[in-house]
């Protein structure tokens, strides 16, 4: 047997699993990052000379189902136009069989890897509000992404929010449909089934029912709970705990405390069961919104001395005024009695 | 691995063959640097530890959502030397095992020339062992595929750039195209191949020692680079 030293062994480990990009029009520069099924590499694009993200079915595939995975995830990319999803510009095989996809190159930081500390309490709710946009556009096109979590977040150079990895998505029936009559066809998954196989999401990530083995029954409310899951690290650092006491704890013990109304939002999106939690992203964020405008939340009832307070806290300027005005007249009033 | 404990035994006696042929260099490698055996009750217990792989079917329940093969492997193996010597003091040397046409002494040589030293990781060691024996073993059948199709010089350039060891710098194309004779696009067309190539033989070679999908991910995501 030929003697090969750890120097060529090493060697050989990192050139053959390299994409023969031979043929193509893009040459590999670097290797970004690596994926549970894919491998995403930096290339240069020679026909309009740019940079572009080729991610590479890495993992060997007998039954080719994790082709017909990534495939589908180009699908489904190419077919979600927002600005929140990145891009994809190509999809084909190399020519070692292998799968593969360009998309838009894009520079900047995971959510996972983001400095959050000198961030406020307010700019963090905004961070993860922004998530809701591109999710609630996937739903509506009724795909679900299925492993929400920090590291599939991405915060671009430029302050935009990119939801990446949509290689577990789930695709309804009548969405795959609509893929069908358009021209990506070859790569959707069948019609009516989940997009993955078994092993769905990220462990420290899944909702409960994912957890439970029920990923096919995943639902927008499957992905209200990843939303919150991110609300949740964004706040406390850590992914949430498993139940909803200890989620009531982790929160409650934070600090700088946090408004009982964003502990509640936080706590209803977490929701071991996922009746108890918004019925759609739209819901999560409408109570973001109202939470960032000091009004009341669907997800807490305040108490009345509660709403006097916000009260007070959102008309302070005008009651101020008032009560100056009030005082002055009365002073006005006694000073001119005699 | 988990073929080695199939009902048919065609299968069986094929998976367990792969198994010798790809992971005999370490284990042997491990029993003489790990274990600190002589040479020859290295080669025994060598030949021991296969033979139950097959006849007492210990490899086959081998779960791979519990641990990677290779740690499993290795756990097994130092469980069957811990236990071994009571056994191996009622035998002959080399008397029970079915034995296979193995070249210890080329191992031997390979344990002389990495020059191992005291310190050493037993699982670290058996992991580099072991990828070292599947890449060693599928360039070996890069190389005879290119010679039966006459594809020498694609394997000479391989052979001249890929395998180039870390005693001196690695050559450049151009380099290699000189030595060779051959322009510069060509060379890395042929690298290209083979690498291609090697990449398939490497995958063949694991798909055939494996008996689930799970498992030959597992194993291909571990050689690929994912270090543990």
């Amino acid at each position: 047997m030929t003697w090969i030293d750890d120097d060529a062994v090493r060697h050989l480990r990192a050139v053959i699993d390299q994409p023969d990009l031979s043929d193509t029009r893009y040459v590999l520069l670097d290797t970004l990052g690596r994926g549970g099924m894919g491998t995403v590499y930096l290339a240069r694009d020679t026909a309009l000379d740019r940079e572009v993200a080729l991610k590479v079915l890495s993992l060997p595939d007998p039954d080719d189902g994790l082709a017909r995975r990534m495939r589908a995830e180009a699908s489904i990319l190419a077919r979600l136009e927002h600005p929140g999803i990145v891009p994809v510009h190509d999809a084909g095989r190399l020519p070692d069989g292998r799968v593969f996809y360009v998309m838009k190159r894009v520079r900047g930081r995971r959510l996972d890897q983001l400095d959050t500390a000198a961030m406020s309490i307010a700019d963090l709710v905004r961070l993860a509000r922004r998530i809701c946009d591109p999710i609630a556009f996937a739903h509506a096109h009724r795909i679900i992404h299925r492993d929400l979590k920090p590291a599939n977040v991405m915060i671009g150079d430029f302050g935009e929010v990119l939801v990446l990895d949509w290689g577990v998505a789930k695709v309804s029936r009548e969405a795959q449909q609509e893929v069908e009559r358009g021209s990506m066809g070859e790569g959707t998954p069948p019609a009516g089934q989940t997009v993955a196989g078994d092993a769905i999401g990220t462990p420290g990530w899944m909702a409960p029912e994912q957890r439970a083995g029920g990923a096919a029954d995943a639902d927008e409310r499957t992905d209200v709970y990843g939303i919150a899951a991110i609300l949740f690290f964004l706040l406390c650092g850590g992914p949430p705990p498993d139940s909803d006491d200890a989620i009531r704890g982790a929160l409650e013990q934070r600090g700088p405390p946090l408004h009982r109304r964003l502990r509640a939002i936080v706590g209803k999106g977490l929701s071991a069961d996922a009746a108890g939690r918004y019925a759609s992203i739209t819901d999560l964020a409408s109570d973001l919104d109202r939470f960032l405008d000091g009004e009341p939340v669907a997800a807490h009832r305040d108490t009345p001395l509660e709403r006097a307070v916000a009260w007070l806290a959102k008309y302070r300027t005008a009651v101020i005024l008032v009560l100056t005005y009030i005082v002055l007249r009365v002073i006005f009033i006694l000073a001119t009695a005699d | 691995m988990l073929a080695t404990g199939s009902s048919d035994p065609r299968l069986r006696e094929e998976a367990w063959s792969a198994l010798v042929h790809a992971y005999w260099k370490p284990v042997y490698k491990y029993v003489r640097v790990v274990w600190k055996a002589e040479e020859d009750d290295a080669r025994d217990l060598t030949q021991g530890f296969f033979t139950l792989a097959l006849e007492a079917g210990f490899l086959h329940d081998y779960d791979p959502a519990r641990a990677r093969s290779r740690t499993y492997r290795r756990l097994r193996l130092q469980r069957w030397l811990s236990n071994e010597p009571k056994a191996a003091q009622r035998q002959k040397r080399g008397g029970g095992y079915r034995t296979v046409d193995l070249d210890f002494a080329g191992a031997e040589r390979e344990i002389a020339a990495a020059g191992h030293t005291s310190g050493i990781d037993a699982d670290e060691f058996f992991r580099r062992e072991t990828i070292r024996a599947l890449i060693s073993s599928a360039v070996d059948e890069l190389r005879r595929q290119c010679a039966a199709s006459g594809k020498t010089a694609q394997f000479a350039v391989f052979e001249r750039y890929d395998l180039h060891g870390g005693e001196t710098e690695r050559p450049t194309y151009r380099v290699v195209a000189d030595e060779l004779g051959l322009p510069v696009t060509q060379v890395t067309n042929y690298l290209a191949w083979a690498r291609r190539e090697l990449r398939r033989i490497v995958l063949d070679q694991l798909f055939a020692m494996t008996g689930t999908d799970a498992e030959f991910r597992a194993e291909a995501l571990e050689l690929f680079g994912v270090e543990p």
